[in-house]
């Protein structure tokens, strides 16, 4: 209880300079708290007893509202809880609130939210990444210990990076989509988003495994994923893809990530280059299969049921179009139109076919690196948190920020961001970890030994009143 | 030469069968009819955002026993597919069905049209979902929707464009119906919907292998409503091809209170689906042992039944095929005929008297008051001559109506047949008696006024007499004594 009264209070402190949460839990979190105690009291206490936890607002939450931050869903109350909720409430985890996106987890900048804007705890001028701004800025400036995030193309990864802490998204079927919001369900993965990677390997453990509801998670056994974080890497074969050090990087990411290099390189690590050949196509692959899956994941808010309705429409067609027209915002709309028209009958063989054999490719491509590496250690995204406003008005320079992470995606395989330094302007630089799917264990053992090392996870932000000022 | 003889209709049909399963294809909720709208529905069938479709092997198992039924190649791995549309029954603005790898791929269908025996190929069969239903009644400006149907399992089966005529397409649509209940996976109900009929149809010259433009006719629901359909769109079209016009693709209804089909939506207005694989399922993989264990689970099927009657029992095909088309029939028929004995005799029960009670209280065989019991039992009072073939039919109506035996009505209502030789004798005699002048002309030549005596006789005796022993009786009787006697 203690715990969460000073991680309310703090959010009281800190959150009206942020803007990371949507909706408060109060209410929720002190049951949980108090259940918590009494756990504890009684020597029963679950792995995450009595931690403060935020979610993302995409992930069903029974009775507290569930927005996606659009105002199609603005008054939606789900029935259930999303199998990751239940799945930390079970743990003992304690809810503080709901956490600030990119409407539907489309964006790279948590800028797309139709409710407000979330501010990068390190700068408060810059944005803290996306979709999952607000859970990255939350943990960030301490007002929770951990949080869920929802990562579709990066969208836990690059906000990690740019908040300066662990982002993981797990293989895709290693936990439960049930509840969560779907973008693109194919690609959609829940993950934690935490301070430290040992935090990050507790939730997992929390909510990794097969689940009934989930057609699409894998039944594969899970293993310890705390356990696996021995410290030692030596003698792990970690490939560097070429192809992500291409012109044009920014210099400080470059340094910072080769940095991050020799840091495993020194604890024993076998450190080689590897191919990546069609790293080139990812995002344009992206963009078609996952707007294909959002035009019909997103067709559902149609006015009919939950979602918003507009006034007094004359007949059945001016109610769909308006009420879409009204609740969708314009980042929505635009991945909902070129969703439908890479499915569209004449389109579909030259669109979303070719995209899902370009994605064969780029799987085959990790497959064959991961034949001789263990692991491939990447920049996490190719600037520093950028600032509000600087590319809301260029989608495709936005659609860039995933340059780095939405390949994983594709493959299906986990991938990890930490921080490995800063820019000249104070700002976190991440460094992306990839293992093959479902060797998170791997995955984050190597993660957590150049943490150790590296020591960059200890800088605190600015606004969370320690940590070095700009 | 008429325009009729001119051209021949080229026809293919879709029928939707819903399947006969505990839960909906995706969702636990209940798959059954008639409930309060609304209260069979979860999150998954709702649509509510986060919800997950998890696939009912049930279903699977239904779909893959009807392929197997009807030869078609079960396929090892198929897939889900999301088919995109708008609509306010349409909980999730999709519909969960198969596209381009369907459960069931080929196969056939045996129909018997006026003798003959024909073969309609399958092009495939696949699962989906139904949608809910929008209530139109109660207001005039708004509607509104019950998804206790959204998600109930779907089972489309399409045939080839290889039906020529409304009769074949009954015959085809009967077939399927009476296959899938034989499988008991679907109830065949086309009143409630549980089974419904879409029908394309286009004409060609006669001879021609060219495929003419079609139309679609939508939800066809009854046996005689797909018969009058096809037929009218078969001569609307035959009279615009006549009339110098062009046969437009487009989607018509059927409206039955006309007879008559109308326009719906041209191939312009027609919607673009958007097809592709739903993400939210991973694909179906079945195991070829899993295949091979349904088709040995499989019954015996109304074609294989329809032959072993005519073997096994001597019946006519027109017997056999009437008696093997209802599982129920079947099993009622060889149940009368393992207690009695008669084949022949209890078929011609079961069609005859049985059926047309049955059709008047609109009662299904299985629940018959007259159970095969009671027919076999009857059937043998016949053959023992306790009672008369006449009197029979009296006593099985009263079977049908108070539900007793065969010999308790005999009993009750003392309708033993008497041939016993000294009553008939009796009866004949006083017959004789009353009637002199007939007996008079009898004996003087007039042999016709034989049948006369035998009426009477019967009549005295209340219909009881042996008809055999009276006629063999009577005919001693009404010789003119002789004097050596």
């Amino acid at each position: 209880m203690e715990v969460l009264d000073a991680a309310l209070s703090r959010i009281r402190a800190v959150d009206p300079g942020i803007r990371a949460f949507l909706t408060l839990m109060e209410e929720t979190a002190r049951k949980q708290a108090a259940a918590a105690d009494a756990r504890i009291a009684r020597g029963l206490a679950g792995p995450l007893a009595g931690i403060p936890v935020a979610l993302k607002d995409n992930l069903c939450t029974r009775g507290t509202r569930t927005t996606c931050a659009s105002k199609i869903l603005g008054n939606f109350v789900p029935p259930y809880d999303a199998t990751v909720v239940s799945a930390l409430d079970k743990a003992g985890a304690v809810f503080v609130g709901k956490t600030n996106l990119d409407e539907f987890a489309m964006g790279s900048s948590t800028e797309n939210s139709a409710f407000q804007v979330t501010r990068n705890p390190w700068n408060t001028g810059r944005i803290p990444g996306g979709s999952s701004g607000g859970s990255a800025a939350a943990v960030s400036a301490d007002m929770c210990a951990v949080a869920l995030g929802s990562d579709t193309g990066g969208s836990i990864r690059q906000p990690a990076a740019c908040c300066g802490i662990v982002g993981l998204k797990p293989t895709y079927g290693r936990v439960s989509r049930y509840g969560l919001v779907a973008f693109a369900s194919s690609l959609d993965q829940i993950g934690p988003l935490a301070k430290d990677v040992r935090d990050a390997a507790l939730v997992l453990d929390a909510i990794a495994g097969k689940d009934p509801a989930d057609s699409t998670s894998a039944d594969v056994p899970v293993p310890s994923h705390a356990a696996a974080l021995t410290g030692d890497v030596r003698g792990l074969r970690i490939g560097i893809p070429k192809e992500y050090f291409t012109s044009g990087m920014d210099p400080e990411v470059e340094k910072a990530v080769l940095g991050g290099v020799d840091v495993l390189r020194r604890l024993g690590a076998d450190v080689r280059e590897v191919s990546l050949p069609h790293t080139p196509y990812a995002v344009a692959v992206y963009y078609i299969l996952a707007t294909s899956e959002a035009s019909s994941n997103l067709a559902r808010y149609d006015g009919v049921k939950y979602a918003h309705r507009t006034s007094r429409p004359s007949d059945l067609l001016e109610m769909y179009m308006e009420s879409r027209s009204e609740g969708f915002g314009a980042e929505v709309k635009r991945r909902i139109m070129l969703g439908t028209y890479a499915l569209s009958a004449g389109y579909y063989e030259a669109y979303y076919r070719k995209g899902q054999q370009v994605r064969t490719l780029i799987k085959q491509d990790f497959d064959r690196a991961f034949e001789t590496v263990d692991v491939i250690v990447t920049p996490t995204a190719p600037t520093p948190a950028f600032k509000i406003g600087e590319k809301t008005a260029d989608p495709l320079q936005m659609y860039l920020s995933d340059i780095f992470t939405i390949s994983v995606n594709l493959a299906g395989i986990p991938g990890l961001s930490l921080p490995c330094g800063f820019s000249s302007g104070n700002l976190p630089i991440g460094l992306q970890f990839l293992a093959r799917a479902f060797d998170e264990p791997t995955l984050l053992r190597a993660a957590h030994a150049y943490e150790q090392a590296g020591g960059w996870h200890k800088r605190k932000p600015p606004a969370a009143g320690e940590g070095s000022a700009a | 030469m008429n325009a009729g003889a001119k051209y021949e209709a080229v026809i293919g049909l879709e029928v939707h069968a819903q399947l006969l399963t505990e839960s909906k294809n995706f969702c636990a909720c209940a798959n059954r009819f008639g409930a309060p709208p609304n209260t069979q529905t979860c999150p998954v069938c709702l649509g509510l955002p986060g919800a997950l479709p998890v696939l009912n092997r049930k279903a699977v198992e239904y779909i893959a026993k009807t392929g197997l039924a009807f030869h078609s190649k079960i396929a090892p791995e198929s897939r889900f597919a999301r088919k995109n549309y708008f609509y306010p029954d349409l909980p999730k603005g999709y519909q969960i069905s198969q596209y381009e790898s369907p459960v069931c791929e080929g196969g056939r269908v045996e129909i018997v049209v006026d003798g003959d025996v024909r073969t309609v190929t399958l092009h495939r069969i696949h699962l989906e979902e139904d949608a809910g239903k929008n209530i139109h009644e109660g207001s005039a400006d708004t509607s509104r929707v019950d998804l206790n149907r959204s998600g109930v399992p779907l089972m489309e089966i399409v045939s080839e464009p290889e039906i020529r005529t409304p009769e074949e397409a009954v015959a085809y649509l009967k077939k399927i119906r009476s296959t899938l209940r034989c499988l008991n996976v679907c109830d065949g109900n086309m009143e409630e919907g549980s089974l419904r009929c879409d029908a394309n149809v286009s004409i060609r010259p006669a001879g021609s292998d060219a495929l003419g433009t079609k139309a679609e006719i939508k939800n066809v629901n009854s046996f005689r409503f797909v018969k009058q359909a096809i037929a009218y769109e078969i001569e609307r079209q035959i009279a615009v091809v006549e009339g110098g016009g062009r046969v437009v693709q487009e989607t018509r209804l059927f409206d039955s209170a006309r007879g008559v089909t109308v326009s719906m939506r041209s191939k312009e207005e027609a919607h673009d689906y958007r097809y592709f694989p739903e993400p939210d399922l991973v694909p179906l993989v079945l195991e070829r042992a899993q295949v091979e264990a349904w088709a040995r689970e499989l019954p015996e099927l109304p074609d294989a039944t329809r032959e072993r009657f005519a073997r096994e029992y001597g019946l006519s095909e027109y017997d056999a095929a009437f008696l093997s088309e209802e599982r129920a029939a079947a099993d009622y028929f060889e149940e009368t005929v393992r207690l009695s004995g008669q084949p022949k005799t209890a078929a011609n029960w079961i069609m005859g008297d049985l059926t047309r009670f049955l059709n008047e209280a609109g009662g299904e065989i299985a629940a018959s008051p007259v159970t095969p019991e009671r027919l076999a039992e009857m059937l043998k009072l016949i053959a023992d001559g306790t009672i008369s073939g006449k009197i029979a039919k009296t006593i099985f109506e009263e079977m049908f109506k108070s539900g007793k035996d065969a010999a308790i009505v005999v009993k009750e209502k003392g309708l033993v047949q008497v041939s016993d030789a000294g009553e008939i004798e009796r009866v004949i005699e006083q017959v004789m008696a009353d009637n002199p002048n007939e007996l008079a002309a009898y004996r003087g030549g007039k042999e016709k006024l034989f049948g006369f005596f035998v009426g009477q006789v019967m009549k005295k005796s209340g219909g009881k007499a042996n008809p055999a022993k009276v006629n063999e009786i009577l005919k001693a009787k009404l010789q003119p004594p002789t004097d050596s006697q």
